[in-house]
């Protein structure tokens, strides 16, 4: 409050500095002896573990090194994102599943986000059955092992018919033993620019919905977003897309032989995995939503509908902002766990990161190098994960004092 | 707090207008604990009406009820001719009409002191971004803080945050004020600052109804003095009738602990 040239507080050159005083009972003496103590166990156990493998490994005759990656894999792969056959190297090998479990994990953490979300807030619901359901999918999908999810799933997905007598649920759909089959188009130049339309668009909302939003603040009067968000992100590519003479040449797909051809496949190993993570996941980021929405005082609701406003604004523009501080760590966490327990994978033969290093690992005998690949991937994409959310968490911090 | 008396604001009490707020055999229920009974109770335009009572008589809980933070049970509420009900329209026109400042402030902490008083004015008066801060710029320095705008809450005395509540309530142009025990959570140090404010709300002619502890507030700007005791009014009267001459021994008891605890 007064001002600082006569504030005698800042008037000093800070603390007196006090000599360290060389005796056990002084506080710092203790922190240094303790440090370098500690310092030194650390040192001595990593030098012991070296020490020892390097032994153990002139013993057993083993070569190190990475020198293994560049011979010919000889595995096959079952999907992969990438072109691949067994004749490629083990690095691509690795490669394939280093993108198979980042496809898992990104698509898992969006759609445990979603669902998540969702359910957190219903059990917050005034809506009686609602927040029962809620409360019942939360407290059974959290309290078994996720493993046990993993082969439920999976079991349900190998039970389904085979190809022959694939359930065809709706047309160009098929279910069965070997995945599901979904109709798609063939995909050429058009589609390409049509997609990078609907990029645009989105781009091109965001900028529209900001004009809207300074509109109102000049006049007072609320503009709807979302007609012109749909023409923008729908209209657009449709537009462009009919311009390039809207080619259409559907790829349903259909049974020749003993299985399917043509569509796109999502496999079984996949849709399992991909399932029994979402809603594991789902079940804790719900908890984590409804406690960040609970962490807000009951007082901010009263201020706010004081003032008029209606529930729905209420969540977004008062609880939401302040929940997301409470939200943010644990769903980081969330995440985390979603990633590292997409190795489960193992246990059901879709082919991440875990599964593909483990194979090469026992062809080539290069345990530790593989246990060390497999290491660095996940220290990877956790830090990653780590870092973009301390960064959004500092962003949306309360400042007080 | 009252030992300086200072001078009573005129009364702005108008008896020619329709009543602001008039309570009409109101019962309300927590479980069954019944914690309104049978309120009736009518403030005219412009009168400024203090609430006292010991804790647990349902004095917040009757002003709550007054822009529905809390619902009654049986009776009748009628606040600015409207009804209220379950007609969320009547509740939206109401609580534009009704200010509320709270023992806690409840101020929202993840935006600036200006963007608090904004808020609602933007997005429930549909006001031009520009004039709401104007707006709100008027009542920080009628409340004396304008310096304060671009700070966050949390960095505000608790004097100063309840100054900036009152602000953010009147930045609606409520026609009624209702403040629920607003100085209880302060240091005393504080309390004057925030009694000021009211005091010069007063003198604007607002209608305004204070739950409070405050007897040299409520001598000074209130037309009336209602005293409730187990959910229910017990005397009701002019501030002097009321603190001289109290009728029950129920009153009797309270501005004897009252005056103890000062």
């Amino acid at each position: 409050m007064s001002s600082s040239a006569t504030d005698p507080r800042l008037a000093g050159a800070g603390p007196p500095k006090r000599p360290l005083r060389l005796s056990w009972s002084d506080e710092r003496v203790r922190g240094i002896v303790w440090q370098v103590l500690v310092v030194g166990i650390v040192l001595f156990i990593g030098w012991w573990l070296w020490s020892n493998t390097v032994h153990n490994l002139e013993v057993r005759r083993i070569a190190t090194g990475f020198g293994f990656l560049d011979r010919e894999a000889g595995l096959p792969i079952g999907e992969s994102l990438i072109p691949y056959e067994p004749t490629d190297t083990y690095l691509t090998a690795l490669t394939v599943g280093v993108l198979n479990t980042l496809k898992v994990a990104i698509i898992g953490i969006v759609l445990a986000t979603i669902l998540g979300t969702v359910v957190g807030i219903a059990r917050l619901s005034k809506n009686w059955l609602l927040s029962k359901i809620a409360g019942f999918y939360v407290e059974v999908i959290r309290d078994l092992p996720l493993l046990l999810q993993l082969l439920f799933w999976y079991t349900i997905l190998q039970a389904l018919p085979g190809p022959r007598q694939a359930i065809n649920p709706i047309e160009g759909v098929f279910l069965s033993n070997r995945g599901m089959k979904l109709p798609f188009i063939e995909w050429t130049a058009a589609h390409w620019w049509a997609l990078l339309a609907m990029v645009a668009g989105i781009g091109l909302t965001v900028l529209y919905a900001r004009v809207m939003r300074a509109r109102q603040y000049a006049d007072g009067q609320p503009r709807k977003v979302w007609p012109a968000a749909i023409a923008l992100i729908l209209g657009l590519p449709l537009a462009v897309w009919a311009a390039f003479g809207a080619p259409f040449t559907p790829d349903i797909p259909a049974l020749r032989g003993f299985n399917f051809r043509g569509g796109i496949t999502v496999s079984p190993e996949f849709f399992a995995l991909l399932i029994g993570l979402v809603t594991y996941t789902a079940g804790f980021i719900a908890e984590v939503v409804r406690a960040g929405i609970l962490s807000v005082s009951q007082g901010q609701w009263e201020a706010a509908e004081a003032l008029g406003m209606r529930r729905g604004e209420i969540l977004r523009k008062i609880v939401m902002p302040q929940a997301l501080r409470v939200i943010i760590p644990p769903l980081t966490s969330n995440y985390l766990n979603l990633t590292k327990n997409s190795s489960l994978a193992v246990a059901i033969g879709y082919q991440d990161i875990v599964s593909i290093a483990n194979t090469t690992l026992n062809q080539t005998g290069q345990a530790i190098e593989g246990i060390a690949i497999i290491m660095l991937v996940y220290l990877t994409i956790s830090l990653s994960i780590s870092l973009f959310m301390n960064w959004y968490n500092s962003k949306i911090a309360l400042v007080e004092r | 707090m009252g030992e300086t008396m200072e001078a009573p604001v005129a009364s702005a009490m108008r008896t020619d207008a329709p009543p602001a707020i008039r309570l009409e055999g109101v019962n309300k229920w927590f479980g069954a604990l019944h914690v309104l009974r049978d309120i009736n109770m009518t403030v005219a335009t412009g009168e400024r009406v203090v609430v006292c009572g010991p804790s647990g008589s349902g004095k917040s809980t009757m002003i709550r009820c007054i822009n529905r933070l809390e619902q009654h049970q049986e009776g009748r509420i009628v606040v600015d001719n409207i009804e209220l009900s379950d007609d969320l329209r009547s509740l939206d026109a109401i609580r534009r009409e009704v200010g509320m400042v709270f023992q806690s402030f409840n101020l929202f902490p993840h935006l600036t002191v200006l963007e608090n008083c904004t808020l609602a004015p933007i997005w429930v008066r549909r006001m031009p971004k520009k004039e709401a801060e104007a707006l709100a710029m008027e009542y920080l320095e009628r409340v004396r803080i304008p310096e304060q705008a671009a700070k966050y809450p949390g960095q505000l005395s608790g004097g100063q945050q309840q100054r900036v509540a009152i602000a953010r309530a009147l930045c609606m142009k409520p026609k009624i004020m209702l403040f629920d025990e607003p100085t209880s959570a302060l240091d005393p140090e504080m309390i004057k600052e925030v009694l000021d404010t009211m005091v010069m709300l007063a003198g604007t002619g607002m209608t305004m109804i204070c739950v409070t502890h405050e007897m040299g507030f409520a001598r000074q700007v209130a037309d009336r003095v209602v005293f409730m005791d187990r959910g229910e009014i017990v005397e009701s009267g002019e501030p002097e009738a009321i603190f001289s001459n109290p009728q029950t021994d129920r009153l009797k008891l309270f501005l004897s602990q009252i005056l103890r605890g000062h």
